[in-house]
């Protein structure tokens, strides 16, 4: 009962600040990050005091009676295995250090407070959805994230693009959300719970295997797969994490790289036992997730933007978890989220101390910036080693196990991966050296480095890009994996086959942009030409949105507007408008006969007296 | 007094009502506060009945029963359980916060609190009345100080809209007449008393000509497709506070009507209409839902909203299961709150604006921090946020809906999609984007209006978090039906 408080203590400090940065904001002020910050770092101490009991073996749940939904009880619990904890870690840690950065970073604005009570409630809920027990609440806690995206993408909302970006984010995400929430259904009319640990149970080929037989079952796998589509950015519903870059950058780094779009990826790794035995089901998962991978790995490769290559680099990377769960491997994608969460804040958080120290985002116009802003290019560039797959750093080593998953099951998928591993591998050193490294291209820019209260989290997450891959690596043998406790782990003759062509991809890729553009800048704009509506493809992002546009957004306006509110006042209130002047019509041809004149009456009654004689006679 | 408590609930307004008369026109001050006074005590009694009452009982409470004319043999019967108390805690709050919105109302302020507080006594006594003839005259009652309230403090087309809600609601109810007049000569003795008439003795033809005759005075109220287009008229004529308890209020007689009196005379009728039923619910809340999307006026957006949202209300009474049931009755009391919220907003607005087009509008969050703050929230809980309240009553209602029929849960998902289509949309065109300089004048909102909005806040997280506090009461009244029903079907 005494653990039962502090558990939920974790996400309820981070309320307690959001309660008091809303309510007294203009008190609060200058102090509103600081709140945030000190409530994140309380939580910070109990969870990770959690998660060390977790790793030392425990497992923490509870769980108490909330309200009735029919003939069945719903409940309200928490739930810490494994799984969670590794998720809480990532959320505490990266989420702290993304908090203290930001105190730096939006150090001026406008409204600070809001700015930080919208962060406090983001980890509310994020923190919520990890220790949640049950679908309902995981299911809530996820509708309140998107609630925080949505306020936080459109936190500078005077500005027409980043209103019109909130909106699609959060419809767009909407649709994946209502498959989702008809999945959770689905799931509750075959099982009769939404208890992670009663699914488990229930569904158990050994106990219980006609429950297998149910239609329905693949069904409610394939629409709570639609959840993650929608909020992990996947085909064909990515559409929103490049115009999300609306938000602040710490906001994108929070919310839509580290954190936020990778619950998609928990969620299917919590809804694993739902999805593994439908091959069918695993391989629609497998393919979108590669899909995304190499569509959004194509996309980013000519991106000007420093936080759209970024956004799309996160879809891809996303592709990439989501593929490992279809390959059957939910441990590989759950530990590539862990690195991922890592390398990916600290890029983020890199491209904004750039926007901070130098006022824009665009490639064209940065370039040289390593001398001026030593820090901030250091632990970029091993943000960027980590992501590319180089050994030893963070993101080698999972990558590494989801490349070995898919050269199990397919051949195809994998070398669909590793063509996108070497395109991130590209783009990403396309970055790195567009931006620190060759001349400033805008001459006018003066860039200087970001304060302490910015640097210091990057290099903690630095260092976290660098090691946090260790505990899944050969070299401690697969701990990680071991605690994850996901279905066994892959060993196969062909591990040591599958890392060195990683390492080589790598290492191609990264060669390949420094040919490009370090050694021989005139070869990018010279294929540029000759490829052109390669080019174009992916600088217009494979014209997504127009088609978008053009085939369910116009429509469905037409729908709304011409169709159905053109049928509605004239069709239906028409006929009622008609029953009145018919109404009225009738009143006034009978009032004609209300003449009052005597001899008329006498007339209608002699002809009524004949027709009953006439009728009467037959 | 004890024993009188639901007679106090329904004739305090009309007490309230009758000083406001008595008191001289030009003491505006005073009549105001008469009026809040008798809305506030109506209040304090609804609380005193609400805590007096046994939650865990499923038949009727506090009842009063006197004979009233007797070679009729109607009785002035009165009484309350699960199903009518939650709606006569949300009649005496929305009038109580309507009424405080009131105060903004500059002309003939004495006709207007005495309709005002008559509209209470009779919406008070059509949830509370279990004679058939002493509903159906409280019922009526509602549509006259209704038919002024709209047509005389009105907007531009007053006139039409009050007129159309008018006939058209007393059309409906003339057909439901008939049909408490057949139950009367059916029931052996004949009696207008809900509790002696047994329906197992009906046949399934009267119980279908039964069903069919309450369902048009219902329907009308409701409103069910395609009996709404009143709504949006009456809405957008009608002054904020009466706005707010059309929507809050008045609506729910129609859904309750099907509860209280459809159900369980017409048991296996309400089985065999079930799919009509479903099929209207479910148009309604997609094509309201569309049809909401579509509007540039605010106030009508807010209105076919509703068409939408109580569209959840009818799919969970189609469903005839405990979910769907309890996923209704809650649905209507979120309804009540959240959507009473929006109405009052937008009178906000419009009070200081002058118009309710939305497109007009623009970038207000940056100069209104406070009214954009809760106009989101109001959003959030009208498209069915999770943690709020609205949601809980969509999941029960869809729980009960998948268990009857799985493409109607499907279908009325839609529905949570366009809500938040339209929704966001309105905060899109009204809040953000660039600043509009044309409302650069327009002042935060004041403390009169929080005090209208905080209370329903309040609720909304309350029950979104904690729905077992309302539930518990509604639950014991809602399974014994469904027993009822269950035991009458053959």
């Amino acid at each position: 009962m005494k653990f039962d408080c502090l558990v939920w203590l974790i996400p309820a400090l981070p309320l307690a600040a959001f309660a008091v940065n809303i309510f007294f904001g203009k008190t609060t002020g200058e102090k509103a990050g600081w709140i945030a910050v000190a409530a994140s770092l309380l939580s910070c101490v109990i969870g990770l005091a959690l998660c060390a009991q977790v790793w030392g073996g425990k497992v923490f749940a509870a769980s108490m009676p909330w309200f009735d939904a029919g003939e069945s009880a719903m409940r309200f619990g928490y739930l810490i295995d494994p799984l969670a904890a590794t998720l809480l870690f990532v959320v505490l840690v990266v989420g702290t250090l993304i908090q203290i950065y930001s105190v730096g970073y939006m150090h001026g604005d406008a409204r600070y407070p809001r700015f930080f009570a919208y962060i406090s409630l983001f980890m509310t809920a994020m923190l919520t959805l990890v220790i949640s027990d049950n679908y309902l609440l995981f299911f809530i806690a996820w509708e309140i994230m998107g609630l925080c995206s949505y306020l936080l993408i459109g936190y500078w909302f005077e500005k027409n693009s980043a209103a019109d970006a909130s909106l699609k984010a959060f419809l767009t995400t909407r649709i994946g959300d209502v498959g989702f929430f008809l999945g959770i259904l689905t799931l509750f009319h075959i099982t009769g719970t939404l208890g992670f640990s009663d699914m488990l149970r229930v569904l158990d080929p050994q106990t219980n295997s006609a429950i297998f037989q149910h239609p329905l079952l693949p069904v409610a796998a394939l629409l709570i797969f639609c959840g993650t589509i929608g909020k992990s950015a996947q085909f064909p519903l990515h559409v929103w994490l490049p115009d999300a870059m609306e938000g602040p950058t710490s906001v994108s780094a929070l919310i839509h790289a580290a954190t936020m779009v990778a619950a998609g990826v928990y969620l299917l790794a919590r809804s694993f036992t739902v999805f593994m035995y439908f091959p069918t089901v695993l391989l629609i998962v497998t393919v979108i997730g590669t899909l995304t991978a190499l569509m959004a790995a194509f996309i980013a490769l000519t991106q000007t933007d420093i936080k759209r290559v970024l956004a799309y680099s996160t879809i891809s990377q996303l592709g990439f978890m989501v593929a490992a769960i279809g390959l059957g491997s939910p441990a590989a994608a759950i530990f590539h989220l862990m690195t991922h969460a890592f390398f990916k804040a600290l890029l983020f958080l890199g491209a904004g101390s750039v926007i901070h120290g130098t006022g824009t985002q665009d490639l064209r116009e940065l370039g040289g910036l390593f001398g001026k802003m030593k820090s901030t290019a250091m632990t970029f560039l091993i943000g960027s080693l980590a992501i590319a797959g180089v050994p030893p750093l963070a993101g080698f080593w999972s990558k590494d196990e989801i490349l070995l998953g898919a050269f199990m099951e397919s051949r195809w998928i994998y070398l669909a991966l590793s063509t996108a591993a070497f395109m991130t591998a590209f783009y990403m050193f396309r970055l790195v050296f567009l931006t620190f490294f060759g001349k400033p291209r805008n001459t006018h820019i003066h860039a200087h480095e970001s304060p302490a209260v910015m640097t210091l989290p990057l290099w903690a997450l630095a260092a976290g890009s660098l090691l946090i891959g260790l505990p899944g690596s050969v070299w401690m043998h697969h701990t990680f994996q071991s605690f994850l406790h996901l279905g066994h782990h892959a060993e196969s003759a062909a591990a040591g086959m599958v890392m060195n062509v990683s390492i080589a991809v790598g290492l191609a890729g990264i060669l390949l942009a420094f040919l490009f553009y370090v050694l021989a800048p005139a070869i990018p704009a010279f294929l540029g030409r000759i490829l052109k509506p390669f080019y174009l493809l992916s600088q217009n992002k494979l014209y997504f949105d127009e088609l978008y546009s053009a085939i369910a957004v116009r429509p469905f306006n037409q729908l709304a507007d011409s169709v159905l509110f053109w049928f509605d006042k004239n069709v239906v209130d028409g006929l009622v408008n008609f029953a009145g002047i018919f109404t009225g019509f009738v009143s006034a041809m009978v009032r004609r006969l209300q003449t009052g004149l005597v001899q008329n009456y006498l007339l209608i009654l002699f002809a009524g007296v004949l027709c009953l004689l006439y009728f009467e006679g037959r | 007094m004890q024993n009188h408590l639901l007679s106090w609930i329904v004739f305090t307004p009309l007490i309230g009502a009758l000083a406001v008369v008595l008191t001289p026109k030009p003491e505006t001050g005073r009549i105001k506060w008469i009026a809040l006074a008798a809305a506030a005590l109506t209040g304090v009694f609804t609380l005193a009945a609400f805590l007096r009452f046994d939650k865990a009982l499923s038949g009727f409470q506090l009842v009063e029963k006197t004979l009233w004319i007797p070679p009729l043999n109607v009785h002035y019967f009165l009484g309350t359980d699960g199903i009518s108390l939650p709606m006569i805690v949300l009649t005496a709050l929305v009038s109580i916060l309507a009424c405080i919105a009131s105060f903004g109302i500059k002309e003939r302020e004495k006709e207007y609190y005495a309709l005002f507080l008559l509209l209470e006594t009779g919406m008070l006594g059509t949830f509370l009345a279990l004679d058939l003839l002493v509903f159906y005259v409280f019922w009526e009652v509602v549509l006259i100080p209704m038919y002024f309230l709209i047509g005389i403090w009105g907007g531009a087309r007053k006139e039409y809209a009050a007129l159309k809600f008018f006939l058209y609601t007393l059309a409906g109810s003339l057909f439901m007449l008939i049909g408490i007049l057949a139950l009367y000569f059916k029931s052996m003795p004949h009696t207008f008393d809900l509790t002696q008439i047994n329906p197992a003795a009906f046949t399934l033809k009267f119980q279908k000509a039964l069903f069919f005759t309450f369902f048009l005075g219902f329907a009308v109220k409701v409103p069910i497709w395609p009996f709404h287009t009143w709504l949006p008229d009456a809405h957008v004529e009608a002054p904020t506070p009466i706005s707010v308890i059309l929507a809050g209020v008045l609506l729910k007689m129609g859904t309750y009507g099907f509860l209280r009196f459809s159900y369980p005379l017409a048991p296996d009728a309400a089985a065999k209409f079930a799919p009509f039923m479903a099929v209207l619910a479910l148009i309604g809340i997609i094509y309201g839902g569309f049809v909401a999307l579509a509007q540039k006026d605010f106030k009508k957006m807010v209105a076919y909203s509703s068409v939408s949202h109580m569209g959840f209300v009818i799919l969970g009474l189609a469903a005839l299961n405990s979910a769907g049931f309890s996923g209704a009755m809650l649905q209507m009391f979120n309804h009540g709150i959240i959507t009473s919220g929006l109405f009052l907003l937008v009178g906000v607005l419009y009070d200081r604006a002058h118009t309710r087009d939305m497109t007009a509008f623009g970038g207000l969050a940056a100069q209104l921090p406070l009214y954009s703050g809760i106009l989101i929230f109001f959003s959030m809980a009208s498209l069915g946020l999770p943690g709020l309240a609205g949601f809980i009553s969509e999941f029960l209602v869809l729980i009960g809906g998948f268990e009857y029929n799985r493409l109607a849960a499907g279908l009325a998902s839609i529905g949570i999609f366009l809500a938040a289509a339209y929704l966001l949309l309105m905060v899109r065109r009204v809040l953000f984007g660039p600043a509009n300089l044309k409302w650069q004048g327009l002042a935060e909102i004041n403390r009169r209006e929080l005090v209208t909005l905080v209370p329903l806040m309040i609720l909304i997280v309350l029950f979104g978090i904690f729905p077992q506090l309302i539930l518990d009461y509604m639950t014991p009244t809602l399974d014994s039906l469904l027993t009822h029903m269950e035991g009458i079907f053959a």
